[in-house]
């Protein structure tokens, strides 16, 4: 082992390897959705429940134990908080017997299994991390938790499977763990009665699973392995009404367009496993951060990466069937397709942040393509989130817009923010879906225009709910949104060209596009709010009277999450905000999340910002104020149930009507897919393969046979028949017909003939002889 | 030199036979010729033997003598069985034998 | 193993054949008997097998174990040679499994013209020559198997099939007659060209271990180039490569359910072993100049095969056509020519019989019931027969290489390999191959997927909707599929088993040595020319060797 304090001031001074039961043990979480989803598939439809207990017991034991999980984690990064206090004195003691409890400074103790190839390497390498010590921030790094055991070996590779639990597992686990709770309570009233309520439950378990063991991988083969899994999770929850056909093209549809990201992820996987020479995630971050790794490598590993991302978290352009993923019953929208699936891409970026801080080159640049992916994703989706009438695909364009977010933010650098704002949006947008799925509950639709309106009234909890997350969704302050969205607008830098703030590179684009589609955001999310919750009741309850809130397992959820919407942003309460200087309680969720460790690029921390942080929101409250001027104000005035203008923008400007139509069209980019390339590739270009292979080889071979068969007659008959049998044959006939002439001619019975023949025979004998001899 | 001679009277009596047996139409008169060629063989095996002082052409002659006998013999009856069944001995019309 | 148990392989051979005897000697009526005798011979058969895989000495599978050998022909120096390594085993395993589970099927599902005692005697037949391949150490020996598993396969075709049988059964057998003859020149050439003294062998052998331990080492590049070509076709017809494919589609559409399973499971891996065992072991110098062409063949076929899949309306042509797709992984593992990529081969190849072969028994079932499989017509089978729909669904997520099921250490650690091939190869084609590659695993994900929502989504079409005869998993079914899908579940999880067992016997392989001393390995040679002069060098110490 490399003496750690010599390097001091290139990286964390220190290393403690990090410790505790239930870090140690986490292998637990996924392992209970996982016995869940047996036990469902076999005995649930015999419970009482159908199989819901399962669900919902495990989850909640998994729950508990991610709870005490986080306690852990925030016991040891204290512990590391403290130790640098008491550093010097221990220098002399490092290696004694005493410093064999949790928190020790470089034991060697191999918690792991860490026999296997490469991996010393990872452990001995400290080199570069954290340029300095910075408010918050503890210069003590903290070896992430891991266990693992070999999977598999091949050509002299060992493969391994594993749990690596660092801060970013820890508060991912909270969160898959808790949403999915709130998720499965929810789901036993909303789909009480449905045809395959067992499934149901036994493909969320499975989904909890096999997120958590993503969450949970130690090395990028098992990430893929729950990447993939989790896909298919989704394909099947998506088409969980597979009786009808646009669920199950849609189902389809996204798992096809993930397949289509996966490519990338499979490359670019493939790609740093050989050039880093392992999968564990530590080492190909550390491979990346100190160089071993060539910077082109890099780059083409991170944008194979990134085309994963785009599929996965649903960026422009390998989007659009995230939408369409809606198709599936609410809560799974809620859970998959909002606060967990989709931000797997997200997380996987953080996981592997090094890589992409290296191959991107983040810091000190001002373009990068996770950026520019990002950022294109948060307004154009944004954009169209304003001509959807589903209320469900309003809010699964916000989720795409939103994700851009987060894809900006750790395209600019921003990783805390990033991570922070996949935190806060995880709960609110969650609060978001299951408030829709509410409505719909009791109006059996999503069509705002049609089957909304005046909602507040017959549904008041899920009303306030509904209107607590859209506050924290707009990040209007001080709610969850506000504080995520404003780290990442610091993240940019791009604010400080006008003074203040610093980031790792100056991505003035990336500000900008965030602004507007902070804006944006609050514009379509009051449109939302309008057909929803005000003007009057404009649907059709088939004589069931007025709609009505729905029931307790319902409401609580969305009250937690409301809860957890309007609390959440505190959590990193930015330092030197209000009062000006570091406190306990402030930066907690960088603090605890973001890894102090080698496997870490040494990213900068912008400053927060007074000015940066009112104009945003200034530009926040213009966009709630202009649609709300246009919805409360002049739509309301025409009528109570009117939906829009009836002599609106488009029907003035051929301009503004080109740019709806565009809009209402998805820009065409379905059209792309699935009329061009799907059918393209299913009909025209599958069909000429085919044909090719039945016109072209398989004809070749038939002719081959054919042409064979047609030769063999010809030999058969011409050459055969003719020619072979037919000297055969000639020579008989030669022999009879010789005979038959000289039997006519010689042979006539004469004796004069006879005795002419033997006498002219014995003359010429005879004069031979006397010639001759 | 006698020998020439008696060379002269068997080719003679050679080609009479020949001629016989060639132009002749009658049966007898072909086992005649033949008789007449065997004896011009015999004139030769004589003269030879006596020219050399060797006894085996006297013993040939001797031979061909007795086969010419019993081939007459033989030859007589199947002309008279000819002549019997047919009422001619005339050679050119006995064809059956043709293949 | 101390104690010999050299008739172990003899008896699991020839046991079936034996069975077949007694099966044809049973008069027609006795149906009961010809069923148990049947059933029992492979029952016993696999038993054996059971026992020698706990027999095996794993630690050891680089080695040849329970050999058997006597003499045979003596006039060509052809040996009764039979044993079994880390890369035969899973192979063997593989058969004894599926033959039980096909017989098994069969009860419920007898083919018309109802004949048991024949189908089932040339079941057994097939399990002979079928396990006989895999375990035979000797060209020639390993020539007749290789041939005796065509008839009983051609007459199946010919006797059961459907409606265009002839055709296809002519086409499968002249096919593969073809390539088989342009393998047993090659034979033949090795015969002749090779040189058995280096490693100690008569002068002229047929002996694999002695060809692969060196024999073949002092032949000339351009005759080792030919004699690959020839095993090329040979054993590319089987596999079958791309452009030699066009037999599959029609045999598998044609042939019976069993049929079908068999050949899709078993039959296939009969080429890409003999690339493994005997191509590639022997001719290395050949095999490097060749692999890139492989790889390229390959992809096409992934792509190709993929694309055909997407143009089909039978379902069961469909997942023939799949197999196409499916063995280019296979052969692209094999194209690299590392440890690592023949492994993920050997693998591919036991997920594409269990998977493959899984699906082919639920085409086989919905047939049974529907009387068709165009997938224009079917549609509803989650709702007519839910569980036989969900089976149909897990294969078909097996199928597309879904992690966490057997398909996928097949297909990734294929693709994982092509980024970096043996060193004598170029290293920027393969990685081309590898990007098609994985867009092949999206068109894989397509046409199954699609084939997934036309037969088991939706509601039933109505000239189904009511119909008695659509019912779920019988029990025979049951006990026929539980092993499968218990299997691909198994090896999805935990893969490592079988790469274990094989990664000796491929890495053995894969080294030139003479007589296990290794000398230079020629295969990690960086680049193309520097490789043309290793191997000159090997063939320069190969020659010294001779006596």
């Amino acid at each position: 082992m490399v003496a750690l304090s010599a390097l001091a001031g290139e990286g964390p001074t220190s290393l403690i390897q990090a410790g505790g039961w239930f870090l140690e043990k986490a292998w637990i979480i996924p392992a209970l959705p996982a016995i869940s989803f047996v036990l469902i598939l076999f005995f649930g439809k015999r419970m009482k429940y159908k199989g819901a207990e399962f669900g919902i017991i495990s989850i909640a034991v998994a729950f508990i134990f991610a709870i005490c999980c986080v306690g852990q984690w925030i016991g040891q990064v204290n512990n590391a908080d403290s130790y640098t206090e008491k550093q010097q004195y221990h220098d002399e003691e490092k290696h004694s017997d005493k410093a064999a409890h949790e928190g020790i400074l470089n034991e060697e103790i191999q918690r792991t299994s860490f026999n296997e190839l490469g991996v010393a390497s990872s452990e001995e390498i400290v080199v570069s991390a954290l340029a300095e010590e910075k408010d918050g921030y503890s210069s003590v790094g903290i070896k992430p938790v891991i266990e693992r055991f070999t999977w598999w070996e091949s050509g002299g590779r060992s493969f391994q499977v594993g749990i690596m639990v660092d801060g970013l597992a820890v508060m991912m686990l909270f969160v898959v763990t808790a949403i999915s709770l709130l998720v499965h309570i929810y789901s036993t009233e909303y789909v009480a009665g449905d045809r395959r309520y067992t499934h149901y439950f036994a493909f969320l378990s499975l989904f909890s699973a096999s997120m958590l063991f993503f969450v949970l991988s130690e090395n990028i083969l098992q990430t893929i392995v729950g990447w993939e899994l989790v896909g298919v999770c989704s394909f099947a929850l998506i088409g969980h009404w597979w009786e009808e056909k646009p669920n199950s093209d849609a189902a389809l549809k996204a798992f096809l367009t993930n397949r289509v990201g996966d490519m990338g992820l499979l490359v670019g996987m493939i790609v740093l496993f050989w050039s880093a020479g392992s999968w564990s995630i530590v080492d190909i971050n550390n491979a990346a951060i100190n160089n071993e790794i060539g910077q082109s490598t890099l780059l083409i590993a991170s944008l194979c990466l990134t085309a994963a991302v785009m599929s996965k978290s649903g960026q422009f352009i390998l989007h659009t069937w995230l939408p369409d993923a809606m198709a599936g019953p609410t809560p799974v929208s809620a859970l998959i397709h909002a606060a967990t699936m989709v931000v797997a891409g997200i997380y996987m970026v953080a996981r592997l942040y090094g890589v992409f801080f290296e191959g991107f080159d983040i810091a000190g640049s001002s373009f990068n393509v996770l950026a520019l992916v990002g950022s294109v994703t948060l307004v154009g989706a944004g954009l169209l989130a304003f001509v959807q009438d589903d209320i469900k695909k309003v809010l699964a364009y916000s989720t795409v817009s939103q994700l851009g977010y987060m894809v900006m933010a750790l395209g600019v650098g921003a990783w805390t923010a990033a991570v922070f704002h996949l935190f806060t949006h995880a709960f609110f947008k969650a609060g978001l879906f299951l408030g829709a799925g509410s409505v719909s509950h009791s109006v059996h639709s999503f069509d705002m225009k049609k089957s909304m309106g005046g909602m507040r009234k017959f549904m008041p909890t899920t009303y306030k709910t509904f209107i607590v997350c859209t506050i924290a969704l707009m990040g209007l302050p001080p709610l969850a949104g506000f504080w995520s969205k404003d780290e990442i607008l610091v993240g940019t830098g791009g604010w400080g060209l006008f003074g203040g703030t610093g980031g790792n590179g100056t991505y003035v684009f990336a500000l900008v596009m965030g602004i507007i589609g902070a804006a944006l955001t609050c514009a379509y999310m009051t449109r939302v709010i309008y057909l929803t919750f005000f003007g009057e009741f404009r649907g059709d309850t088939h004589g069931h009277g007025d709609p009505h809130e729905s029931g307790k397992r319902i409401t609580i959820p969305l009250v937690i999450l409301a809860v957890m919407a309007t609390g959440a942003g505190f959590l990193n309460f930015p330092v030197g905000f209000l009062t000006g200087s570091k406190a306990g309680w402030q930066e907690r969720f960088g603090h605890y999340v973001e890894p102090v460790a080698t496997y870490f690029p040494p990213i900068a921390h912008g400053t927060p910002s007074w000015s940066l942080a009112i104009f945003s929101t200034v530009v926040a409250i213009i966009g709630v104020s202009a649609a709300g001027y246009y919805f409360f104000v002049k739509v309301n005035a025409q009528s109570p149930a009117a939906t829009e203008l009836t002599n609106g923008l488009t029907e003035k400007s051929k301009v503004a009507k080109a740019g709806h139509t565009l809009l209402k069209q998805k820009y065409y980019l379905d059209h792309l897919y699935t009329d061009i390339i799907a059918n393209g590739t299913k009909g025209p270009v599958a069909d000429a393969t085919y044909w090719t292979n039945q016109k072209g080889i398989d004809e070749a071979v038939n002719q081959v046979g054919k042409q064979t068969a047609r030769a063999a007659t010809f030999v058969y008959e011409k050459i055969d028949q003719n020619m072979v049998d037919g000297v055969v044959n000639l020579s008989g006939k030669a022999s009879e017909g010789l005979g038959e002439t000289t039997r006519t001619i010689i042979q006539r019975g004469k004796i004069h003939q006879y005795a002419a023949i033997m006498f002219a025979a014995t003359t010429i004998l005879a004069g031979l002889l006397i010639v001759f001899v | 030199m006698l020998l020439v001679q008696f060379l002269l009277l068997s080719s003679v009596l050679f080609c009479i036979g020949i001629y016989g047996v060639l132009a002749r139409k009658n049966g007898v008169m072909v086992l005649m010729s033949i008789e007449l060629i065997l004896n011009a063989v015999n004139i030769n095996l004589v003269a030879f033997g006596t020219m050399t002082n060797n006894i085996a052409g006297e013993v040939f002659a001797l031979f061909v003598i007795a086969i010419a006998a019993a081939e007459v013999g033989v030859g007589l009856a199947i002309v008279l069985l000819i002549f019997r069944n047919r009422s001619s001995v005339d050679l050119s019309s006995i064809d059956s034998m043709k293949g | 193993m101390e104690y010999d148990n050299n008739w172990l392989l003899s008896l699991m051979v020839f046991l079936p054949l034996i069975g077949a005897a007694v099966v044809m000697l049973i008069p027609k009526a006795q149906e009961e008997l010809v069923k148990a005798v049947a059933l029992g011979t492979t029952l016993v058969t696999a038993a054996l097998g059971v026992f020698m895989l706990f027999d095996f000495d794993y630690g050891k599978s680089g080695d040849l174990q329970y050999v058997v050998d006597k003499e045979w022909i003596n006039v060509i120096n052809s040996r009764y040679i039979l044993g079994v390594d880390g890369m035969s085993l899973p192979l063997i395993a593989l058969t004894l499994l599926i033959v039980p589970l096909c017989l098994v099927y069969t009860f419920g599902h007898f083919p018309e013209p109802r004949n048991p005692k024949a189908i089932l005697a040339l079941i057994l037949i097939l399990e002979t020559g079928m396990i006989g391949t895999f375990a035979s150490q000797d060209l020639i020996l390993f020539f007749v198997f290789f041939e005796v598993v065509l008839l009983p396969m051609f007459f199946m075709i010919a006797v059961w099939g459907g409606d265009d049988r002839r055709y296809a059964s002519l086409k499968f057998f002249l096919y593969t007659m073809f390539g088989s003859a342009l393998m047993l020149v090659s034979f033949l050439a090795l015969y002749f060209l090779a040189d058995g003294s280096i490693v100690g062998d008569q002068a002229n052998t047929f002996s694999i271990v002695s060809l692969s331990e060196g024999a073949s080492l002092g032949i000339s590049r351009s005759a080792q180039l030919w004699i690959f070509a020839g095993m090329f076709v040979g054993f590319g017809v089987k596999v079958p490569m791309f452009p030699f494919h066009t037999w599959l589609p029609d045999a598998h559409t044609q042939a019976p359910t069993v049929g079908s399973v068999i050949l899709a499971a078993v039959l296939l891996k009969l080429g890409t072993y003999g690339f493994i065992r005997i191509a590639i072991p022997m001719l290395p110098e050949a095999a490097s100049a060749w692999a890139p062409f492989i790889g390229l063949l390959a992809v096409i076929g992934i792509i190709y095969g993929a694309l055909g899949c997407l143009a089909q309306r039978d379902m069961k042509r469909l997942i023939a056509f799949s197999s196409v797709a499916h063995m280019g992984f296979v052969m692209l593992g094999i194209s690299t020519l590392t440890d690592f990529g023949i492994n993920a081969a050997i693998f591919g190849m036991v997920a594409h019989g269990l998977i493959t072969g899984m699906l082919f028994f639920i085409a086989g079932s919905m047939k049974d019931r529907y009387h068709t499989l165009d997938m224009g017509r079917l549609g509803g089978l989650l709702v007519s027969a839910p569980r036989l729909g969900w089976i149909l669904g897990f294969s078909a997520m097996a199928s597309l290489g879904l992690p966490g099921l057997a398909g996928f250490w097949g297909e990734f650690p294929a693709i994982l390999a092509s980024y970096n091939p043996a060193s004598i190869l170029p290293e920027s084609t393969f990685r081309g191959y590898m990007v098609v590659a994985a867009l092949g695993t999206v068109l894989a994900a397509g046409y199954l997927l699609w084939m997934l929502q036309k037969t088991a989504m939706g509601n039933p079409k109505e000239e189904f909707a009511d119909n008695e005869e659509i019912t779920d998993v019988k029990k025979h079914e049951w006990i026929a599929w539980a092993p499968i899908l218990a299997l691909i579940l198994l090896f999805g999880l935990y893969p490592r088993p079988i790469f274990t067992t094989t990664d000796d016997a491929v890495v053995k392989s894969l080294t030139v040595d003479i007589q296990g001393e290794e000398i230079e390995n020629c295969l990690e040679v960086e680049g193309a020319d520097l490789g043309k002069e290793c191997f000159a060098n090997v063939r320069e110490t190969a020659e010294s060797m001779k006596e």
